[in-house]
């Protein structure tokens, strides 16, 4: 039996167990508000003011379409602003090397991810530590290390064939490669890790031969990781401001660039426009790569 | 003698009017030979007109690469590292010389630049330049005091009003130009490297500087628009942005008596530029009296060119800004600075930072 006194203790115990639970219950509550609050309320700002009427941020004068009509405008072929044709131009240019770079960095970076799960060879280990390099070194070191790459391999191309090469293009392309490979290597490769490598050994069992149990049955089953990989190397290569910075040639300004260029003076309500228009696009193609990916894990 | 004057007045103002009658003007027109060829520019973002460069294009049958930086630095960096294929850069003054010291800039061809004396002679043979051999003037500005008009209903004149203004005001974060305006009152050359002159320099600053709440970077005008700052020094186009953003009367920018710092932004051609002869087109196009009037009209920055200010193609309102285009009396006091070498560098340096520190900024 409990005597009068405990039993009040014991309340008292217990209500203030419920007012922590309760202040819990509304700490979890308010967890999801603030950080989507933190996330998402400065990329509305950004929204809002791409319909602002005023060509300042310091105050909202109304609503119009105007910059995404100027966008639209330029895009459907009609005579557009000088500064509207700048900025579709490097929005051109971000979508090019985005895409060029994507395309062959997931090509490369898949056969490194297969030849690490299942070859057998010297200096693999190796491999498998240079691999995290472009993750983990800073950015502006690689950018620095191969604006210098390119001018000396360049240099010396001149010397012997005559002709001068100019950075384009190709080196932006080139150097959004190497630290995509990484990206995509490391992704797909974590999906081979879960493959159940008997799959393989069934399918030469039943008479496969290695290309035949490739294109059958591996590549379909790291499908999934391939497409993250891939949407993950475009998303990076848009986003790239420093090494495209060092690596870019005349006129193959990106938009990040592009943009950070403009900081001296007004960023233009048709940059929020674009950056809109490049987050939805953004969002859509994630919202993609997380489906494919949630579907192969419901399936496996 | 009244009528003398009177008359002479009357003739002065007729001039524009009398210069526009009697030379017709003439388009700018492309020489011949260039048809298909590329020119790349790499200028300052938003630096220049919507049609400047499609005009150019179309007289010459070229074709234009056209990009943006944001600062001298950004510029130089891409240059030094071995010029990526621009024909032509827009550096400031400072900038220019440096980039000749090291090598960077190769020089003008002035057979194929006919417009040069369209320019402004006062702002030719700058002391960053000399004879103009790597560059010639694009636009200019100065600095000088952006200030609230509901606190200086008069205006402000002289350093003098800032210096004693009971209440907040924002220096700017630029060594060279601060200690320039101390110089002007102690009667020395404003890009002295005498380590005595830059110690009395910061000496003179410290004791006027009780009221300074921020030594800004470049954005005094941000400062000033919060109504955190009475009066901000600043560029002349800093203020006049903010005036145009909020569209009213509550900023003004004045060059005090005494003289400021003028800034000059330069053409000039990068070493290893794939198409000098076409860039060299390319400046005496921009040197064109129409050309440049367009150009004003669009980025609102003063024009060097005498050219266009006398053939009335620029508009009036912006001709009459003394906040834009100051009075002759004003550009005989500016000061232009240029790169006064690593050692005297290093005293400035040494001497601004200790001011900051006793300033408690």
């Amino acid at each position: 039996m409990l005597t009068a006194d405990q039993q009040l203790i014991n309340e008292d115990a217990m209500s203030r167990n419920r007012m922590v639970r309760r202040l819990g219950v509304i700490g979890l509550w308010l967890n999801p508000v603030f950080s989507y609050f933190f996330l998402w309320a400065p990329i509305l700002v950004l929204v809002l003011f791409s319909f602002n009427q005023s060509r300042s941020v310091a105050s909202f004068t109304g609503f119009t379409l105007r910059w995404y009509g100027n966008i639209l405008n330029n895009v459907m072929g009609a005579e557009s602003a000088f500064s509207t044709e700048l900025m579709l131009n490097a929005f051109r240019n971000s979508l090019f090397v985005g895409t060029v770079a994507t395309a062959i960095s997931t090509v490369l970076g898949t056969m490194i991810a297969l030849s690490m799960a299942r070859g057998k060879y010297k200096g693999k280990r190796l491999l498998d530590a240079l691999l995290f390099f472009p993750v983990v070194i800073p950015e502006i070191t690689q950018a620095i290390s191969l604006a210098i790459f390119f001018k000396v391999v360049f240099d010396w191309l001149a010397l012997i064939s005559g002709e001068r090469i100019f950075p384009g293009f190709h080196t932006i392309i080139a150097a959004h490669v190497t630290f995509n490979i990484s990206f995509v290597a490391i992704v797909v490769r974590a999906r081979l890790a879960d493959m159940n490598p008997q799959l393989e050994e069934a399918a030469n069992d039943l008479g496969a031969n290695p290309w035949q149990t490739f294109w059958l049955v591996t590549f379909p089953l790291i499908l999934p990781g391939v497409i993250s990989g891939a949407l993950l190397a475009f998303t990076l290569s848009l986003d790239d401001f420093v090494i495209t910075f060092f690596t870019s040639g005349v006129g193959t300004t990106t938009l990040p660039v592009f943009v950070y260029g403009l900081l001296k003076l007004t960023v233009t309500p048709e940059v929020n426009a674009i950056s809109t228009i490049m987050m939805v696009l953004s969002t859509f193609f994630i919202g993609i790569s997380l489906t494919i990916q949630g579907r192969a894990v419901a399936r496996a | 003698m009244k009528k003398t004057g009177l008359l002479l007045v009357v003739m002065l103002l007729a001039l524009p009017l009398v210069y526009a009658d009697s030379h017709e003007y003439a388009a700018w027109t492309c020489p011949e030979g260039f048809e298909g060829q590329t020119l790349s520019i790499f200028n300052w973002s938003t630096y220049i007109a919507e049609d400047t460069v499609p005009n150019f294009e179309d007289a010459c049958g070229v074709s234009v690469n056209y990009d943006i930086y944001e600062s001298n630095e950004a510029m130089l960096a891409r240059i030094r590292q071995g010029n990526p294929g621009y024909d032509l850069i827009v550096p400031s003054g400072g900038t220019v010389q440096r980039m000749a010291e090291e090598g960077l800039l190769i020089p003008l061809d002035k057979d194929m630049i006919p417009n040069i004396p369209n320019l402004i002679p006062d702002l030719l043979n700058a002391p960053y330049d000399p004879d103009n051999t790597y560059s010639l003037p694009y636009q200019w500005g100065t600095v000088g005091v952006g200030y609230r008009t509901e606190v200086f209903p008069d205006g402000i004149t002289s350093w003098d009003q800032v210096w004693a203004h009971d209440g907040s005001v924002a220096w700017l974060d630029d060594r060279q130009t601060m200690f320039g305006i101390a110089h002007l009152f102690l009667g020395t050359d404003p890009n002295t490297t005498d380590g005595d002159e830059i110690v009395a320099a910061r000496d003179y600053l410290l004791e006027r500087g009780g009221n300074v709440v921020a030594v800004a970077a470049d954005d005094g005008q941000v400062l000033l628009e919060r109504g955190e700052v009475d009066i901000a020094i600043e560029y002349n186009g800093d203020i006049l942005q903010i005036s145009w953003d909020c569209e009213c009367d509550d900023y003004a920018y004045a060059i005090p008596d005494e003289g400021s710092n003028v800034w000059i932004d330069n053409l000039a051609i990068p070493v290893d530029a794939p198409n000098p002869e076409l860039a060299n087109v390319f400046i005496d196009y921009i040197l064109d009296a129409k050309v440049g009037a367009d150009l004003t009209n669009y980025i609102w920055y003063a024009s060097p060119n005498q050219a266009s200010i006398e053939s009335g193609f620029i508009d009036e309102e912006i001709l009459n800004d003394p906040a834009i285009f100051p009075t002759p009396e004003q550009v005989a006091n500016l000061f232009a600075i240029i790169d006064v070498g690593a050692e005297a560098e290093e005293l400035i340096n040494n001497a601004w930072d200790e001011m900051l520190i006793f300033l408690g900024q």
